[in-house]
């Protein structure tokens, strides 16, 4: 055993929390750089664990194991593949860019950033997590924070709402997951909750395909699936700027990804069962979600429902079951996940300048804000696939794997494409070009620098990955292949 | 000497309930406070606590006093946790008008206290009912303590009256058992009870109703809301878990000792029953104003979920409702802790009068996220650990319809409980103006909140250990 | 020197990207730096090419100066490059008309940094589609280079105008043209990409070379539970759809004229100069090597479009008062014959007549490239100093602008056909090679080929000709004549028309040379 890099990474916002909880509420500054730094040195360790990532060899990678409860076999279990390295590194870059942006919170940054960090300790661990426990333990972290941050610093014309019905759908979702789970812990007849031992036990056949089911969508509920994606846009547009990159930027892969490993990677025979029907749920994510988005006058509903769509890419990337369908996914919960941190960090500084959201109200924003302009132009170009950008990477081996499977569904869902284009390019044009309503004019103050770092840096790792796609797709290779060799022994 | 390790720690209740009544007319009794009887009492519950877990741990299980009780881990468990509680309760005492300058409120407590240890650790029927009636008596006379509230007087009225048509009931069960096998002992009584014919049927009926009153389970609950509400907030913080515990260790008891051999047919009475308490407990939650009538209800709900447990039946099933009960008491008592705080501090228990406490006291305001997000079953905190290994357990015993029913149950009490979260933390009060509302809690109430918060931390996260001892309590009851 | 001829196609390519970057670093104020700067650079890749065509052997056969990294290995694409006649010839027209055009953007003052930053990005989208041998690649550059065009149009277009789309909405026209440029181009590559995707699962690789080979050699069987000729005939018509949307073929021509008239002018050089063919090289790289049996079996029906956007694209121009609009269907009219010239070299595949209209047909996108931003720029010379561009406000305007006159009437011959001038000699050898091919329709094409000459004397007489408009006669509002920037940007571009009309055997020459080789 090594150096304990994910454990840090894991526990590094815990302890951070904890310390802030500690200040008084008047001492903001220190809150907020002792939140910065602890950021800071979560991202540069999923950089390292990142970049130090052996993409030759096969299997997990800087695991950690220390005996919780070896009676019922479990235990503290850490280690990342190629599906989760990125995504930590994700987690740690929206960390990051969230405090940038989240400078400004005046109401309470204590409670704020507590909280901010209890909910990345959750996902971190998620991510890590070797450990069936350990996993649902650091996924239900995840989701009480969301409650309390969209509830007392969200909009208020819907945030109560919204933000009971999100933390009722992602409960509803996990614990049905976690009956599944338990099911599945106890017919294993291994009494462990080792994942990786788990991946060895021989369920049957009938067993799995009673089992995926639930587990899948269980977890794939906050992953945005249709019909239960519902909670997701009223919950993007009520909670505040931070809360929502974290939320469509990461806690929507954290569904997704746990819906992989605990649904695909456990139950293989299920997954390849179940695959078409999780195929046509994904697909009226792909479409529904974009049409629905093109009809929508507030700019965060817009981001909101192409979130839910592009989230059903990841899904349908799963569900082809093929090696382009599964690399195409990965790439796109990363490349996803920075495009949508961008778009809501962006809709963000409109707001707090505009104190409006509504379409027609705004107009001409790109003089006084342009790097913003700039910012949600490259997103809205990832949006929609536009080559030499990280969306067209992550998109094309998608699609290629739906050609594998049906090809009706590729042709289907290429519509999506065209309606993404067209209703990302007129929001771009009537909210930052074009003339601003009178309302605005002097109203609209310049961005912090810390906003600018934000966005320089989210849009270099799209256009740096839409260039150069080898900075990410051999590592979500080596995850693949470990998850066709789980589906190809079924 | 060894002899009274068994009862060691009942002696020293026994001691210690002397102590405070004779110290009692020695100090003033015309100051508003006499925190020396509360230090006192909180004091000699920590030694006894201490000097037991030190020299009194039981080894293997065995009968002691001609069979009157038995000297094992379960028993010895919840005697533990009850002086816990009762120590963490006179904390809770000393900041409450009325019950902090009467030597009689400690008094009684410890009484109460003294009768739990032996429900818990009772073998013989005849010690049960003398067990039950130690503790009950001065319950009845603490949740009615103060005179000249009419609540708390119907409070304890009712209670008593209810309490004791119950107690006549379980005596009547345990006449018949005797009647019936000619035997009081309960490990004597198992072959006695091998089939299910309708004499067990019966026994097992009436044996139920006393202790489902206990328990609080449906449909003999419907005294808690309204003695929980009247009583003094500490005491019915005191009632919903040691009490409770109580009744479920006797529960446990009986059932592992008395009726094992038709365990597969009362466990599904048991398990509709706890569908039933789990559902009427959450779903009448929902639409309380007060916070106290609300968490009598969840106090409810929670039986529900703990005797999941008992109904899986196995070495985990039981081994997770002793831990659903230890993270139960801890977080209940917290919930109630707070309640009686902020009760004292702005005279209401309604919802309203949460508005905005995060911002008049952010400390308390996070004692209250703690503790209703235990109690949702929410980690990092005990509630989540809880309630997992009981739905744990009823899988592993192939209940898993009532595990679903568990499952959906939490949902509903996730939204509740998360309504007081939104007083707490989003609500403020009328002019806004919590800065100049600040709510001072005292030092007593301070020590009291740290612990029962670290104790719901501790066996949230490091849990290892403490299902382990709950897992050993198990294994001496098969 | 050897390092530049060993990555010769990747400088000329990536440079404008550099150019742009160190645009970028400019001051925003300094237009006259920006300008320069920007057109200096430019020049860069133009020589480079030179360098390259020097270095072309136009017998040789296949692709030379070929280039291949890895780029998606996880789904077997490469970045593979490479040149044989026929793209060095657009890859020229490229890098020559883009230092033009920014020359002619001189007068640009509005955020002029970020139009310079789009225009240099804009040629490298339009040389990776010429120069790349990687279907994916391809793809790639096709669909980058409309992002530039997208906001140039957007942000620099014509700021009158306004277009009401339904329900009363208004919006203003060049809003209008872009979206709708943008999404029918990108709705007409939906088709491509599916097939694109397809033949990659298929394959498990996208060279083109591999594909030409492994995608002819397929032929029996089933694909995706479809006999393997009704595929490769759903494919066909994908990859016809969306080139046909960029040449354009009637009926998928509605974007262009609104594009090409809101654009700012430069944009409608580069637009119609190059951006057009675009679309034809595809038909000629992609659907003919890829599909010989189907295009030949279709032929008909392409010669038939080709046909109508001759005719109706006269017809269309002739009709219309704006003169921007005029030389939009001017477009449409002459890539007609670049089409006709395909469907032609479709139908007899490797015959003489097949090789002779395929000259024409790429001569006539070289030449139609040189002659179509001319005019363009021409309509902006004048638009610039008068303001309007409807041919009704026009008049007489001869004897005040003798010069631009002249060039007008040189460039408009060389749009009509006229011999001894480069469109005569592209038209001449696509009707002589279709006419045994297709006869039927060269002969209607010829009748449009008389509205032509229509069309283009309309326009030449309502501006030149007839009475003087007093209006530009005299006071404020006088005209002035062309100016030394703006005949320096049209000298080159007549230099060549020219020279392509007197003698084209140095560019035909290699045009041929390839066109021979094309169907091996």
């Amino acid at each position: 055993m090594h150096f304990p890099f994910l454990s840090i990474i894991v526990f590094t916002p815990l302890v951070a929390a904890l310390i802030i909880l500690l200040y008084k509420p008047e001492q903001k500054k220190a809150i907020r750089i002792t939140a910065l730094s602890a950021a800071v040195f979560a991202l540069a360790m999923s950089l390292w664990v990142y970049f130090t990532y052996d993409k030759v060899a096969v299997g997990y990678q800087f695991i950690e194991k220390y005996n919780w409860m070896p009676a019922l076999g479990i235990s503290l279990h850490f280690g990342v593949d190629g599906m989760s390295a990125p995504l930590v590194l994700l987690t740690g870059v929206v960390m990051v860019t969230g405090v940038m942006i989240s400078w400004g919170i005046d109401d309470r940054p204590r409670e704020f950033f507590a909280f901010l960090f209890i909910l990345a300790s959750g996902v971190f661990g998620v991510f890590a997590s070797l450990d069936l426990f350990m996993l649902f333990f650091f996924y239900e972290i995840a989701v009480f924070p969301m409650y309390l941050l969209i509830s007392i610093w969200g909009w208020i014309k819907t945030r109560e709402y919204a933000a009971m019905k999100l933390t009722l759908y992602l409960f509803i979702g996990s614990v049905v997951s976690m009956i599944g789970a338990l099911v599945m812990y106890w017919t294993s007849g291994m009494h462990t909750f080792d994942m990786l031992v788990l991946e060895t036990a021989k369920f049957t056949p009938t067993f799995q395909k009673i089992w995926f089911l639930p587990v899948f969508l269980g977890f794939a509920i906050l992953g945005g699936i249709f019909p239960f994606h519902n909670w997701s846009p009223d919950g993007h547009v009520a909670a505040p700027t931070a809360v929502s990159m974290f939320h469509a930027g990461v806690l929507m892969k954290l569904g997704a990804f746990a819906a992989l490993r605990v649904g695909i990677m456990l139950l293989p025979q299920g997954a390849i069962f179940w695959a078409p029907l999780i195929m046509g749920l994904a697909l009226v994510n792909i479409v529904y979600g974009a049409f629905i988005a093109s009809v929508q006058t507030d700019f965060k509903y817009v981001i909101g429902f192409s979130s839910v769509s592009h989230m059903g890419l990841v899904m349908m990337g799963f569900a082809t079951l093929t090696p382009e369908g599964l690399t195409g996914a990965g790439v796109q919960m990363f490349s996803h996940g920075i495009m949508t941190a961008l778009f809501f960090a962006a809709v963000g500084m409109v707001y707090d300048r505009a104190h409006t959201r509504q379409i027609p109200e705004l107009g001409g924003m790109i003089k006084p804000l342009p790097l913003v302009g700039i910012g949600v132009i490259v997103g809205s170009l990832v949006s929609m696939g536009m080559p030499g950008f990280s969306g067209f990477i992550a998109e094309f081996p998608i699609f290629m794997g739906m050609w594998k499977t049906h090809a009706l569904v590729a042709i289907i869902a290429a519509i999506s494409i065209v309606v993404t284009a067209s209703y990302v390019l007129l929001v771009v044009r009537r909210v930052f070009f074009g003339k601003m309503p009178e309302a605005l004019e002097g109203h609209i103050a310049p961005i912090r620098n810390l906003d600018k770092i934000a966005l320089v840096l989210l849009m270099t790792l799209m256009i740096g990955i839409g260039l150069f796609p080898a900075l990410i797709v051999p590592w979500v290779q080596t995850g693949v292949q470990h998850i066709l060799a789980l589906l190809g022994g079924a | 000497m060894a002899a009274i390790l068994p009862i060691l720690p009942e002696i020293l209740l026994l001691v210690l309930g002397i102590l405070i009544l004779i110290i009692d007319p020695f100090l003033k009794r015309d100051t508003s406070r006499r925190p020396f009887l509360g230090w006192f009492s909180a004091g000699g519950l920590l030694f006894i606590l201490a000097v037991s877990l030190l020299l009194a741990r039981p080894t293997a299980p065995v009968l002691v006093f001609g069979g009157m009780l038995r000297f094992d881990w379960l028993g010895f468990g919840f005697k533990m946790f009850f002086v816990f509680a009762a120590g963490v309760t006179t904390l809770f005492f000393m900041d409450t008008d009325h019950l902090n300058r009467r030597a009689e409120a400690y008094l009684l407590l410890i009484a109460a206290t003294l009768g739990m240890c032996l429900m818990a650790s009772s073998a013989d029927l005849v010690m049960l009912y003398l067990a039950i009636e130690t503790t009950s008596i001065p319950l009845y006379l603490l949740a009615g303590f103060l005179k000249e509230d009419d609540k708390s007087t119907e409070a304890g009225f009712k209670y008593m009256l209810f309490g004791a048509l119950t107690s006549a009931v379980l005596l009547y069960g345990f006449s018949l058992i005797y009647g019936f096998t000619g035997k009081t002992g309960l490990y004597d009584l198992s072959t006695n009870f091998s089939t299910f014919n309708v004499v067990a049927v019966g026994i097992i009926f009436l044996v139920l109703a006393g202790l489902a009153f206990k328990v609080s389970l449906f449909p003999f609950h419907f005294w808690a809301p309204d003695v929980y509400e009247g009583a003094p907030t500490p005491v019915a913080g005191f009632l919903s878990t040691a009490s409770k515990a109580a009744g479920f260790a006797v529960l446990i008891r009986l059932f592992t000792a008395v009726f094992p051999a038709i365990s597969s047919d009362w466990s599904l009475i048991l398990a509709v029953l706890a569908t039933l308490t789990m559902t009427v407990g959450n779903l009448i939650a929902l639409a309380q104003k007060s916070i106290k009538r609300m968490l009598a209800y969840s106090s409810i709900a929670h039986a529900g979920y703990a005797m999941i447990g008992v109904v899986a039946f196995s070495k985990l099933g039981i081994a997770s409702v002793v831990f659903y009960l230890i993270g139960y008491v801890l977080t209940n008592l917290l919930a109630f802790g707070i309640v009686g705080i902020v009760g004292r501090l702005t005279g209401s228990d309604d919802f309203q009068a949460y508005s905005g406490l995060s911002r008049r006291n952010p400390t308390l305001g996070l004692a209250a996220l703690v503790a209703f997000l235990s109690l949702a079953g929410m980690p990092p905190f005990v509630g989540f650990v809880a309630k997992f290994f009981v739905f744990s357990a009823a899988i592993e015993a192939g209940w898993v319809w009532l595990a679903i029913v568990g499952v959906l149950n939490s949902i509903v009490g996730l939204y509740y409980y998360l309504n007081v979260l939104k007083y707490v933390y989003l609500y403020r009060m009328e002019d806004q103006d919590e800065e100049h509302h600040p709510l001072k809690v005292s030092g007593t109430v301070v020590i009291a909140l740290v612990i029962l918060v670290i104790g719901i931390l501790l066996l949230g996260s490091l849990f290892g250990p403490w299902f382990g001892f709950a897992t050993k309590a198990a294994m001496s009851m098969f | 020197m050897a390092f530049i001829n060993q990555h010769l196609l990747t400088l000329i390519l990536f440079f404008p990207v550099l150019a742009a970057a160190v645009v970028l670093c400019l001051p925003n104020r300094n237009l006259k730096a920006i300008r320069w700067t920007a057109f200096g650079l430019s020049m860069v890749p133009f020589l480079l090419t030179i360098l390259l065509w020097v270095q072309f052997k136009a017998g040789q056969a296949g692709f030379q100066f070929q280039e291949q990294a890895s780029w998606y290995a996880a789904i077997h694409s490469t970045f593979h490059v490479g040149v044989d006649g026929l793209s060095l010839t657009m890859v020229l027209l490229t890098t020559l008309l883009t230092p033009v055009a920014l020359l002619a953007s001189f007068n640009v003052t509005d955020r002029l940094k970020a139009y310079m930053f789009l225009f240099l990005l804009l040629e490298t989208g339009m040389l990776g589609v010429f120069l790349s041998l990687d279907l994916l690649i391809f793809f790639v550059f096709w669909e980058i280079g409309l992002v530039p065009m997208y906001f140039l149009i957007n942000q620099w277009g014509s700021e009158k105008g306004e277009r009401e789309i339904w329900k009363g909405v208004k919006v203003q026209s060049r809003n209008y043209a872009s979206l709708k440029f943008i999404i029918f181009t990108m709705g007409g590559s939906l088709g491509l990409l599916l097939a694109i995707q397809m033949l990659g699962v298929l394959f498990q690789n996208y060279d083109l070379p591999v594909l030409y080979q492994k995608w002819n050699s397929l032929t029996t069987g089933t694909l995706l539970g479809l006999p393997v000729e009704t595929v490769k005939t759903v494919a066909f018509w994908a990859f016809v759809i969306a080139f046909a949307i960029k040449v354009p073929v009637w009926p998928f021509h509605t974007w262009l004229p609104d594009a090409h008239t809101e654009a700012p002018t430069a944009g409608s050089m580069i637009l119609a100069g190059v951006l057009l063919k675009l679309g034809a090289y595809g038909f000629l790289r992609l659907v003919l090597p890829l599909y010989p049996v189907e295009s030949a079996r279709y032929a008909g029906w392409l010669a038939f479009l080709a046909v109508m956007a001759i005719i109706f694209g006269a017809f269309a121009a002739y009709g219309q008062k704006d003169f921007k609009r005029l030389v939009a269907y001017s477009s449409v009219n002459h890539m007609g014959f670049v089409l006709l010239g395909i469907a032609a070299a479709a139908k007899a595949a490797g015959t003489i007549n097949a090789t002779i209209a395929l000259n024409g047909a790429v001569l006539q996108m070289f030449n139609h490239g040189l002659s179509a931003a001319g005019m363009f720029f021409l309509v902006g010379v004048i638009y610039e100093r008068t303001h309007t561009r409807n041919l009704e406000d026009f008049g007489g305007l001869f004897p005040l602008v003798p010069i631009y006159g002249g060039i007008l009437i040189f460039t408009s011959m060389a749009s009509l056909g006229l011999p001894g001038l480069n469109g005569f000699v592209s038209e001449f050898l696509v009707v002589r090679g279709s006419w045994p091919i297709l006869t039927l329709y060269t002969a209607i094409a010829m009748i449009g080929l008389l509205f032509t000459g229509a069309y283009v004397l309309k326009g030449v007489k309502n501006v030149l000709q007839g009475p003087m408009n007093e209006h530009w006669g005299e006071g404020e509002h006088k005209i002035t004549e062309i100016n030394m920037r703006e005949i320096f940007v049209m000298a080159p571009l007549m230099t060549l028309i020219l020279v392509i009309g007197v003698y084209p055997a140095w560019i035909l020459d290699v045009i041929n040379k390839a066109m021979m080789m094309l169907f091996h």
